[in-house]
């Protein structure tokens, strides 16, 4: 045994085999540590539909209700809102949201007000840039960063700015606009938040 | 007694011979330049503020409650029913806000007299990681308290991810453990922020000072004090403009210390929130998913990155371009070494375009400071009265992130192709007897 000649090339495959193998089983041990991060089951579960009034919501007032643990706008727009919408297309990124935004809307809302009846917006609060809420700015009036505005909202994180149908500006960081969640209209004042209408889809 | 010391020393030496060595190598025959000036108080401070962030935060979680329910309440618990536990939770945050005083000032002390270069590139990469890697830490310590400031910071930090196309929205939940912060998130959070970083920035400071004795510290003149003539009172081998770390620094430093614990039990005694600066008032409300504070801004630390991301507008259908700039501000420094080709160290001995543009560099520092925390957009209608903020605050503040970067570029033209006109450079350090 003492005098056998080493063998290199039988030994480089030795190592090399070990090393792959090994660094399969770290990869493999690695994995149930990474997947422990992800969602777990309890908290697939929460996310039930959700139904709300219309009642209670005078023209030009927001009410936030949550869904899914996320905020979600319901806006009664008055009619000066809503003819200010089309003056805005030229200062928008994607005013018929069929461009970068065509995913964020169910198609039934893919509009100019994109919303099932035009005086109700109803859309998933949330900020396209970094997830903030932006503020609901509904008077149409000078503002410090916008002489001209129409309403809409303005994120407090990064000042991205939407107009009264979540479109978003150009030339702010936010990319797209706001998501307008699945939704039906119960009858004429009440909503249900998370299914599509009957017959859409 | 004396002999029961000794007796225990060698048998110590018995077992171990090289413990004594290493205490010698990195404290009493540690020769430093003898030139140090008061800038080189800031790494040895930075010891000391993490040996008070790991005290001060062991006794934390000894009351804190991990939980998105309880979190909010054990702060408050903390800061009214625990004997002294308002004083441990103010030396922590204060120590958090200070820590990245010492860090940014220790860092700048590195740029201005070119302590990252040959040969001590290694020791301003380890830096860079204990930057990297204090960033994550002060970040997830924010998030704990599970104000609203933390909830929403933790969302737009987190959101960042999710500016990446394809994976992004999916690498997100996996970072949240949900679909938005919340009691996984705050847990992990408090694994990562007490035990994995801790340890992990342990290990990166015994490898940065390691590092550093190998070579020996750069000093103000920037000069190689190994390069030049040997023999000095204690050694006759060790170079002349070199004096032993203890006793020294020890006690230079020792000083330092206790002018900087003034300042710091000031501060925790008198203004611990600082005005808003090193705890905001926003985060005494309790996280709410459903309402974004109406000003919403990062400690006062982040606040030039912050701005880098909120001057970059969206392209392409996607936000990542502000996330990219935002990481390419702290990757530019990591290659400071490299974008700076001058063989002069010292800004003593550097041309005037080198000393121009580090002041420029300064300015679109607190320029961009100025932007994140929410100063210009203060400032702009007082000054000039009824104009378009966005469109004013858009323009300071990417001029200012134009400046920033534009400092690396400027170096790497102004030394590769040797438009620099330096000074002679002394063979020892200026103050050498």
């Amino acid at each position: 045994m003492a005098n056998e000649v080493v063998d290199h090339g039988r030994r480089r495959f030795l190592t090399a085999t070990t090393a792959v193998v090994g660094g399969l089983g770290i990869v493999s041990a690695a994995v149930p540590f990474i997947k422990s991060w992800e969602p777990s089951a309890r908290a697939k579960a929460a996310g039930a539909p959700v139904t709300q009034s219309l009642k209670k919501i005078e023209p030009g007032q927001q009410l936030i209700v949550g869904w899914r643990s996320l905020p979600v706008f319901i806006v009664n727009r008055t009619p000066a809102q809503l003819a200010s919408l089309p003056q805005q297309d030229s200062r928008l990124v994607d005013p018929k949201s069929d461009g970068s935004s065509a995913a964020q809307q169910p198609k039934y809302a893919q509009n100019e007000t994109r919303s099932i009846k035009p005086e109700w917006l109803v859309m998933v609060g949330i900020c396209t840039h970094l997830g903030c809420v932006p503020n609901f700015v509904g008077e149409m009036k000078p503002e410090p960063f916008d002489p001209n505005w129409q309403g809409g909202y303005y994120c407090p994180c990064h000042h991205s700015r939407y107009d009264m149908a979540g479109r978003v500006y150009q030339g702010v960081p936010a990319p797209k606009n706001m998501e307008i969640p699945p939704y039906n209209f119960i009858d004429d004042s009440t909503i249900q938040i998370g299914v599509d209408p009957k017959g859409a889809a | 007694m004396a002999n029961v010391f000794t007796n225990i020393g060698d048998w110590v030496t018995e077992r171990a011979p090289n413990m004594m060595p290493m205490y010698r190598k990195h404290m009493t025959e540690y020769y430093a330049p003898k030139n140090f000036n008061l800038w080189y108080y800031f790494g040895s401070l930075a010891i000391v503020v993490l040996v008070n962030q790991i005290v001060t935060g062991i006794f934390l979680t000894m009351n804190y409650n991990p939980s998105a329910a309880g979190a909010f309440d054990s702060v408050q618990y903390i800061m009214r029913d625990v004997e002294w536990g308002w004083l441990i939770r103010y030396m922590h945050s204060t120590g958090a806000s200070l820590f990245f005083v010492v860090v940014f000032l220790h860092m700048f002390r590195g740029i201005m007299y070119g302590s990252y270069k040959k040969p001590r590139e290694l020791v301003w990469l380890l830096g860079m990681l204990i930057f990297l890697v204090l960033m994550a830490e002060a970040f997830m310590g924010y998030v704990l308290p599970w104000g609203n400031m933390s909830f929403w910071g933790a969302k737009v930090i987190v959101s960042l991810f999710g500016t990446i196309p394809v994976i992004g929205s999916t690498l997100v939940e996996w970072i949240m453990g949900d679909f938005l912060p919340a009691d996984a998130t705050l847990n992990r959070f408090f694994a990562l922020h007490v035990i994995a970083l801790p340890l992990v920035l342990l290990l990166l400071v015994v490898l940065h000072i390691a590092a550093l004795h190998e070579v020996g510290s750069n000093n103000p003149d920037g000069v190689e004090i190994k390069k030049g003539p040997k023999g000095n009172r204690w050694d006759a081998l060790k170079p002349a403009d070199g004096i032993p770390f203890h006793p020294y620094y020890t006690v230079k430093d020792m000083f330092g210390v206790g002018f900087f614990l003034l300042i710091a039990a000031f501060i925790i005694f008198f203004a611990p929130t600082f005005g808003g600066w090193f705890l905001e008032h926003d985060n005494s409300i309790m996280a709410n998913n459903l309402v974004t504070p109406a000003e919403i801004k990062p400690v006062w630390y982040f606040t030039p990155f912050y701005a880098i991301v909120r001057m970059i507008p969206s392209f392409a259908g996607t936000a990542v371009w502000g996330v990219l700039a935002m990481f390419g501000a702290i990757a530019v420094l990591f290659l400071m070494p490299w974008f700076d080709r001058g063989q002069v160290k010292s800004i003593r001995y550097r041309g005037t375009g080198y000393k121009v543009a580090l002041g420029v560099f300064v300015i679109a520092f607190f320029g961009l400071g100025a932007v994140g925390a929410g100063i210009t957009a203060e400032v702009i209608p007082e000054w000039f009265g009824n104009v378009d903020l966005t469109t004013w605050e858009n323009a300071f503040g990417r001029l200012m992130t134009l400046l920033y970067f534009g400092f690396f570029a400027f170096l790497w033209a102004y030394t590769h192709f040797g438009w620099e006109k330096t000074k002679p450079v002394p063979d020892r350090v200026t103050m050498h007897d």
